[in-house]
């Protein structure tokens, strides 16, 4: 300012400078704006058409509206008390998706974070093979393996267990697992381990009383991932699982899907509801997510 | 697929990569080893019971000549093979240059209002695909969906019917699976733009760089690596997509919109034919696995070390 003020010949086309540049951040703020509620639109409008439908009580049509008339609550009353025979047993079922994710988060960060001690802290010798393989299984998508896995498990009489389900989503989850886990191991000093193994800690123990505890929003990353994984899939459930007892929600909706009758209304209201886990985590966690190093 | 690839490390393994390896300077002592070993058995057990042996049994499945000859005499895999291309080569290629536009204008706003609209705009990638998908299924697949209600109120008249002619329905799933992934590669990009030191674009604005030509000669030669590794890895999920063709046309109409995966599956699960389901999916092979080499390369190169 003082400057101008000096040279005061200056004063006026550095005026209008100032002005265009204004202008410009003017019209550039305006065309953000523009882009972000195209952005916003596209996003949402999805996830409203299942609102839409799952509000609207005729289940068998469309009613081609652009917002719910008559919104009502009933397709998510009939959810609640089971009240159409092809929801007898969501409840059931949902309990059966909780163990499939919890199960594959536990076991995951289990097997996961073993595997990167040994490879990591201990320096075994051929470790790399691993971590090779990790990052193969890693690419290669899941899908192109499903026709030979279901035909194993029906060979082996495995099929319909929620349990090989399980074991499926563990060896899908693990590779990310240790690689992550490698990974944030090395902001680790070694030297911790090289202590309490002079004070004449056993592996097991630095692996317990050590790795784990230093390793924790790593691991919890890991869980969450393993977690998502399990029920986000449903080829793996659909394909496998097919008594009613064992089945999960997602292998139930896509029996609704099969059959033509399917209450379209009841539909988007399990969708909605099955998402609400995993929407539930990501705002809970979403800070970790958006800009936190751990979450990759 | 799709979910079991939500995340990955590739900007953490990109920048540890130049990282030097630590070393446990005592060797391993022989119980040492063998506890080693020990932490080990069980990852490696769970590989090769439900990885390593579906690879061998899918290979066995699919190695009958006769499987291809019989395939390649079905026109419908050869339409299969087409649309499988036109969904990677498009789908791939516009979702990662419109991820590295999104991310620099997520970058641009960093006040409130465009924190808040980073966490909508991520809601795709957070939701199951099965529930997505299935909405827009119903959103294209009668003339009251949601779409064609829009249409209809904006010009008056009545919309297309998506799901009838080949061309519109695998525009279709390619718009589908953009919608579902685009949050997820922007997120990457932006994290790979932050990491970009800021003194690098005052050094170019100094010498008179306008906005574009920093965003061309700055940031794109800088995210050149993050930029083709993600488009490597994007294309071979993408070529093992089930789930955006499985829901949202499902093959409609006349199993002309059908992509590898769903062919495969249809093969092996709804016509009964397992083997050629298998030839089907190993199909994608001669594409997979120079990509798989090319990116595990690059990986060790400029990034993982394990």
């Amino acid at each position: 300012m003082t400057d101008q003020v000096a040279i005061s010949g200056a004063a006026n086309p550095d005026r209008s400078a100032r002005r265009f540049r204004r202008g410009r951040r003017l019209a550039g703020n305006i065309a953000g704006a523009g882009f972000g509620a195209v952005l916003l639109v596209w996003t949402l409008l999805p996830v409203y058409n299942m609102l839409l439908i799952a509000l609207d009580n005729e289940g068998d049509e469309f009613t081609g509206n652009l917002w719910p008339d008559d919104p009502s609550f009933e397709s998510f009353w009939v959810i609640w008390t089971q009240g159409h025979w092809y929801l007898e047993h969501f409840w059931h079922q949902f309990g059966n998706s909780i163990v499939l994710g919890l199960a594959t988060m536990v076991l995951t960060m289990v097997v996961g974070s073993l595997a990167s001690f040994a490879i990591g802290r201990m320096q075994l010798r051929r470790g790399r093979l691993i971590g090779d393989a990790a990052l193969l299984t890693y690419i290669l998508p899941t899908a192109i393996l499903v026709i030979p896995f279901v035909h194993i498990m029906h060979r082996y009489g495995l099929s319909d267990s929620l349990w090989v389900v399980i074991a499926a989503y563990v060896a899908f989850a693990t590779p990310y697992a240790v690689l992550i886990l490698h990974q944030y191991g090395k902001l680790v000093p070694i030297e911790l381990d090289e202590c309490a193994k002079i004070d004449g800690a056993s592996p097991l123990q630095i692996y317990l009383r050590i790795y784990l505890p230093l390793m924790t929003p790593a691991l919890i990353a890991v869980g969450v991932y393993a977690l998502l994984l399990a029920w986000n899939d449903y080829l793996y459930q659909f394909m496998l699982l097919s008594s009613t007892s064992n089945m999960t929600v997602a292998a139930a909706i896509d029996q609704f899907f099969d059959s033509d009758e399917a209450p379209w209304n009841y539909m988007m209201a399990v969708a909605l509801v099955y998402s609400l886990p995993p929407i539930a985590i990501y705002f809970a966690l979403r800070r970790f997510m958006s800009f936190d190093r751990v979450w990759g | 697929m799709s979910s079991a690839q939500q995340v990955l490390p590739l900007e953490t393994a990109m920048r540890d990569g130049r990282a030097r390896r630590s070393r446990w300077p005592i060797r391993l002592q022989g119980s040492d080893t063998a506890w080693a070993i020990a932490f080990v058995i069980p990852y490696a057990a769970v590989f090769a019971a439900f990885v390593a042996y579906p690879i061998v049994i899918g290979l066995w499945m699919g190695s009958r000549p006769a499987l291809y000859a019989t395939l390649f005499s079905d026109p419908r895999y050869i339409d299969t093979l087409i649309n499988t291309l036109l969904f990677v080569c498009i789908g791939v290629n516009v979702k990662m240059f419109l991820a590295f536009l999104v991310s620099g204008f997520f970058m641009r706003r960093r006040g409130w209002w465009g924190r808040t609209l980073l966490v909508v705009f991520l809601l795709p990638w957070a939701l199951p695909a099965l529930s997505v998908f299935l909405s827009i299924h119903y959103m294209l697949v009668s003339q009251w969906g949601l779409l064609d209600s829009l249409w209809s109120a904006v010009t008056g008249t009545e919309g297309p019917l998506f799901l009838v002619s080949r061309s519109t329905a695998m525009t279709a799933n390619i718009v589908a699976y953009i919608w579902k992934w685009l949050p997820f590669w922007t997120l990457i990009f932006l994290s790979a733009r932050m990491a970009i030191p800021k003194e690098v674009y005052e050094a170019a604005s100094i010498d008179g760089a306008t906005p574009l030509q920093q965003t061309v000669h700055v940031t794109f030669p800088l995210m050149a690596n993050v930029y083709l590794v993600a488009t490597l890895l994007s294309t071979v999920w993408t070529l093992g997509d089930f789930s955006t063709v499985y829901f949202v046309t499902s093959g409609a109409p006349a199993r002309s919109t059908d992509v590898l995966a769903t062919y495969g599956f249809n093969q092996a699960f709804t016509v009964g034919r397992p083997e050629l389901g298998a030839a089907a999916m190993m199909s994608a092979l001669p594409l997979i696995i120079p990509l798989v080499i090319l990116l595990i390369r690059r990986l060790h190169r400029s990034g993982v070390q394990l």
